[in-house]
Formats: C-alpha cells, structure tokens, sequence
C-alpha cells in the first residue's frame, strides 16, 4: 500500500559556517556548485503539495547561506505547505528574519549546543555562536513565531538537560527536542568522543520523567531516544518511504537522510522526475517499502507494523546488511555487538565537520562503523 | 498552529511544530472558531445554537479539546 508522504525534508545546501561533529548529514558534502536553483525548489514545493506532503522542512546545512531563502519561504506558503526553518541561527539576520515572517514562515527551530557559551561554542566549532542563538531566539518570539530549541545531546553535555530545558523556557520556545545523537554521517565518524554511558543515558532518562512532570502545560519536551541503549528500534523516518522524504542539496530524493550511505541503491533526481514519480517508483524508495523485504525474527514480529524493523542505515552501519534487523533491537541475532561498540570511548578530539573534508571520497572505511578497536 | 484540509490526507488535518493530528469534523468546527476575538463562553454559546447536543455535553467536549492543545503551547486560553 502506497502511504502519502506527510513531510519533506528540504536540504537547501550542505554549506554551513559551524562544524558540529555530531552532523547527520554526509561525510561527502554537496558542493555549492551543485546545489538546485530557486526555480527548481520552488517546483519541487509544489510538487510536495500536490503529492499530499503537509509540512516543509528548510534546512541543510545552514539554510541561511542560500541568498534566495526568503523567496523560497515564501514559495514554500504559497504551495499551501506548513513551514519549518531549521536553523544554527548563524547566518539568519534580523532583516531576513523579518522578511522570513513576512512570508507566512510557520515555526523555527534553533538548535543548541549547551546550556553555556563555552562548551556550546566549543562543540559547535564556532566562536559566538550561542549568542548569535539567543539574539535570533528573542528576534523569533517578538515577530511571533512560533519556537523549537533543539538541544543536541551526548557525552560531553547530557548531565545539564535540565539547564538546557532551563535556557529553551528562558528563550521563550513553546517546545525543546532533547535530539540524544543518532549516529549517522559524522555523527558516526565521531561516535567515540560523543556516546554517552549506560549509567549517563538512565540519569537523563529519570530527569527527563522529572522535568516533564514539573514543565507540564509550559513547555513540551520531546525526546529522541538514544537507540544503542534502548531494548526495541525507533520506528524510523516512520516506516521507510511510508511518512518522509528528504531532497539533498544536488536533487537527489532519499527515503532518509543517511541513505546514501546503502551501497546499490538507485536513487532518482528531481532534476529528471517529478517528485510523485520519484515516491511511488524510485528503486531506492521500493527496497525496503512495507514489510515483505524483511527477515526473520522481523518477518514474523509482532512489532513489525510499529517500528519496521527500526533503521536500514544503521543495520547496513552495524552488520553490513541493509535488510538487517536493526541490532538495537533486542531480539536482533548482532544485539550483543551494539553494547560492545557503545563502549568504546575516547578523549581524542571532535573531527569537525567541514566542507572542504580532509578525509578520502567516501563515507565508510569499514572501520567506523563496525570496529570495536580504540580509535587513534 | 493551522487547521488545513487536505484531500490527499483524507480530511482535515491539524498542523504544529513536527506534529499532524486528524481533526474529525466536529474538532475542526470547534477549532475553526477560535479566532482570538471569542471568549470560551461565547464559543460554546456559538456551538449549542448549531448542534443539538445539551449545552453542558459541549462545554466539557471542548473544555478537553482546547485544554489539551493549550499543555501542548499549541493555543491560548
């Protein structure tokens, strides 16, 4: 059965002025050169619609780097889309953010590093950039828009999820992600220097129970799980070419943001296809649709329907094979090795994420993903 | 926090920050009539001339709906 995409996950440019380790985008960045123009985003908006896609996501990277982001909000109201800028704040002037609400922009979401300036500036790469989040948070609330803090959590800041929780009401945001790093992209090329331990994982857990029973009615606080510790995959992107779609800086439509990272997938470009082609009959779409390309003990789950099997990505991360029970999983045959790579923890210092990357062409070595052995 | 329809979704839908809720008819009638320009009072008033159900049925039916959406930020009170 062929779902309706509810969003679209616009991935404006890969360009971006911080270099946050824990990045989900690619460790291959898309070069500005290659980046579609206005016209074709704004085609591609539409197409959303027609298509039945209800909420637009515009990011990147920074979408503030694209000069024609305002003419793409704009746009984006136009075909009827419900808009979401997510943001560093690093790039959004208050001019542009006037002309952004001007548009009809829906909901912004900042993301935060920390709770406090020099740790978030540190992990963000980027020398003032928590202060650049708190002017545009307030330059947010007074144009009336509605505001998201999402807060990235992992070894080096999980024990202040309530300072961070704190800065969001502070800030005025309505809501807080607490986003627990998934590990994908550089996210992955990082995992040592960012996991967290068991014991830090069941501490944020129990604040977490806390501060959503003191902050009830003030401010709602989701929490994206962090998998490498839970007992049952997250059902994700909601079901594989089920819920999302994701459009990379250059065209290409992904069912996920890291599913470039499966080797023999075809995947097709708005360049050549119209978006409701690409949903309802690109390969890369149809590989893991529904439930029957799965094996056991997925096949027969009774959880089938509710996580899918959890994450493609991460099973090709984790075992090699994309149709894979996601090892998270507790009833996956690799379970065990998932503990075995959550141990392993290093004090080296963060790669960055950084457009001109020094590493060779392409994402896996093999080594990352798999390896038990202490990074150098 | 916007209450579209939408066809291809089947109906009417309820559009907030990374959340879609399905908005049956009647939630879509209450929802609708919250302009900012209506007291509560006024709006079940509106509510009771339109649709046969006892007056306090429909202030408790939209008491729950509205409170649940202002815990979530996605309305004022």
């Amino acid at each position: 059965m062929l779902h309706k995409p509810l969003g679209l996950l616009a991935e404006l440019t890969h360009r971006c002025p911080l270099g946050c380790p824990y990045c989900s985008n690619p460790l291959t960045l898309d070069a500005r050169e290659d980046e579609l123009d206005t016209a074709t985003w704004l085609r591609v908006f539409r197409e959303a619609a027609e298509l039945g896609v209800l909420q637009l996501h515009l990011s990147g990277g920074e979408p503030g780097t694209r000069r024609d982001l305002v003419d793409l909000a704009a746009g984006a109201h136009a075909a009827g889309l419900y808009t979401n800028l997510i943001t560093s704040a690093v790039g959004i002037t208050q001019e542009t953010l006037g002309a952004l609400a001007e548009t009809g922009l829906d909901h912004v979401q900042i993301s935060i590093q920390d709770s406090e300036a020099a740790s978030a500036d540190r992990i963000a790469g980027y020398a003032g950039a928590f202060a650049r989040k708190r002017a545009l948070a307030a330059a947010v609330v007074r144009h009336n828009l509605l505001l998201t803090v999402n807060a990235v959590v992992h070894r080096a800041n999980i024990d202040r999820i309530g300072d961070m929780v704190d800065l969001a009401l502070a800030l005025g945001a309505s809501r807080i992600e607490i986003a627990h790093v998934q590990y994908y992209g550089w996210a992955l090329k990082n995992r040592a220097a960012l996991m967290p331990s068991r014991a830090q994982v069941e501490r944020a857990a129990t604040a977490l129970a806390e501060l959503r029973s003191r902050h009830h009615g003030r401010i709602v606080i989701d929490a994206v799980i962090p998998d490498y510790y839970a007992r049952y995959p997250k059902p994700c992107v909601g079901g594989w070419g089920r819920r999302s779609l994701n459009v990379t800086p250059a065209g290409k439509v992904l069912p996920c943001h890291a599913a470039e990272s499966l080797t023999g997938l075809e995947f097709w470009n708005v360049r050549q296809h119209s978006l409701a082609d690409i949903w309802a009959n690109s390969p890369a779409f149809n590989a893991f649709r529904g439930t029957a390309w799965m094996k056991e003990p997925c096949a027969s789950c009774p959880r089938r329907e509710l996580d899918f099997g959890g994450c493609r990505c991460q099973a090709f991360a984790l075992t090699g094979d994309a149709a894979a029970t996601d090892p998270v999983c507790q009833l996956a045959p690799d379970h065990a090795r998932v503990a075995e790579l959550a141990a392993v923890q290093t004090d080296a210092p963060y790669v960055y994420r950084r457009m001109a990357s020094r590493h060779r062409a392409d994402v896996f070595d093999g080594d990352d993903a798999l390896s038990t052995q202490q990074r150098s | 926090m916007r209450l579209v329809h939408n066809e291809a979704q089947g109906g009417w839908v309820l559009l907030a920050p990374e959340r879609v809720f399905k908005a049956d008819a009647i939630a879509a009638e209450i929802i609708k009539r919250c302009t900012g320009e209506v007291t509560f009072a006024e709006l079940v008033d509106e509510l009771a001339k339109s649709y046969a159900a006892p007056r306090e049925r429909i202030l408790a039916d939209v008491g729950t709906l509205l409170r649940g959406l202002a815990d979530k930020r996605l309305l004022e009170l």
